[in-house]
């Protein structure tokens, strides 16, 4: 079963990365994006029928590895056919 | 002294420590591997700077998730010291010896220069303890992610426990970029609850000769071995 997480920097975080997309949008000419956050995909193929199963492995896969918790967040979903 | 210099694919500073500590104990240290379990009883483990694994996933992320962590978490739990350095203060972070986070710099630039310290009021540690509260000691940086970053709740605590060892400072009131990484309150190095552990984003294996710039990494590092032997 594949599993897609997203990692994000919580609120608050400096994202310079994001910063400088932003100012690079803005001299573009699209004035109007105030904002720009980064974050990664994570894909993983994990050999498990069970999406309850799924879901508890990549959850522990995220907080043991995957994510920064003190800086980042994560959403976990499962890739559907 | 009986120290040991951490090795993982990708440290590339772990040469240049082993040189200046022997400079100063006359001994060489150890060599570890990162897959070791078993590592014999030291004073000091150093964790050296580079870019262990690539940086994959997040600097210092994989290293930490090596077997000789747990060997380097039995150290500190006998009382061991650890001076982890640039790449090493990563893999402490990631490893949750320490606490906060290291970002991309502020500027999102690779910066590689010499950086004036501050050593500040803190903890009875064997790391600073030798040296004056307020003396400043020239020390270089080379990194792409040493914007110490703690939420608000832990810089309080970090403050009120006296873990903040090193800050960044001005040499003068028109210096503007003193703070090579923007980090919070120009923090360059904290301490863990006991003292015991100490890492730093500048390079004082890189300040041990007069060719190199200046010798001030080697006053700091003389100060630790002079520390910890007691």
């Amino acid at each position: 079963m594949k599993v897609i997480v997203n990692v994000s920097l919580k609120e608050g975080v400096l994202d310079p990365e994001g910063q400088a997309i932003k100012s690079s949008l803005n001299n573009l000419g699209f004035e109007h994006c105030s904002d720009v956050r980064t974050g990664k995909q994570i894909i993983l193929n994990l050999d498990q029928n069970s999406e309850t199963e799924v879901l508890k492995q990549a959850k522990k896969m995220c907080e043991e590895l995957l994510v920064n918790t003190v800086i980042e967040n994560y959403e976990i979903n499962i890739l559907k056919d | 002294m009986r120290s040991g210099v951490v090795i993982f694919p990708g440290s590339n500073c772990d040469r240049d420590m082993i040189v200046a500590i022997r400079k100063i104990t006359g001994k060489t240290p150890i060599k570890i591997w990162h897959k070791e379990y078993d590592i014999p009883n030291l004073d000091l483990i150093v964790i050296p700077g580079g870019f262990t694994f690539g940086d994959y996933l997040r600097c210092g992320a994989l290293a930490a998730r090596s077997p000789v962590i747990t060997s380097i978490k039995n150290h500190i739990s006998r009382g061991g010291a650890v001076l982890g350095v640039c790449n090493g203060f990563q893999i402490l972070i990631e490893a949750k010896i320490l606490p906060g986070s290291l970002i991309r710099n502020k500027k999102l630039l690779f910066t590689c220069r010499e950086t004036t310290l501050e050593v500040q009021s803190c903890i009875e540690n064997p790391f600073l303890s030798g040296l004056k509260i307020g003396e400043c000691l020239k020390i270089p940086v080379a990194h792409n992610e040493g914007n110490y970053f703690a939420p608000e709740d832990l810089l309080k605590q970090l403050k009120e426990e006296g873990r903040i060892a090193l800050k960044y400072i001005k040499q003068n009131d028109n210096e503007k970029n003193y703070n090579p990484n923007g980090s919070t309150e120009d923090i360059a190095g904290i301490l863990s609850n006991n003292g015991k552990v100490l890492g730093m984003m500048p390079h004082p294996e890189r300040a041990i000769n007069n060719l190199q710039g200046g010798t001030d990494g080697l006053k700091f590092l003389t100060n630790c071995v002079e520390q910890i032997i007691g």
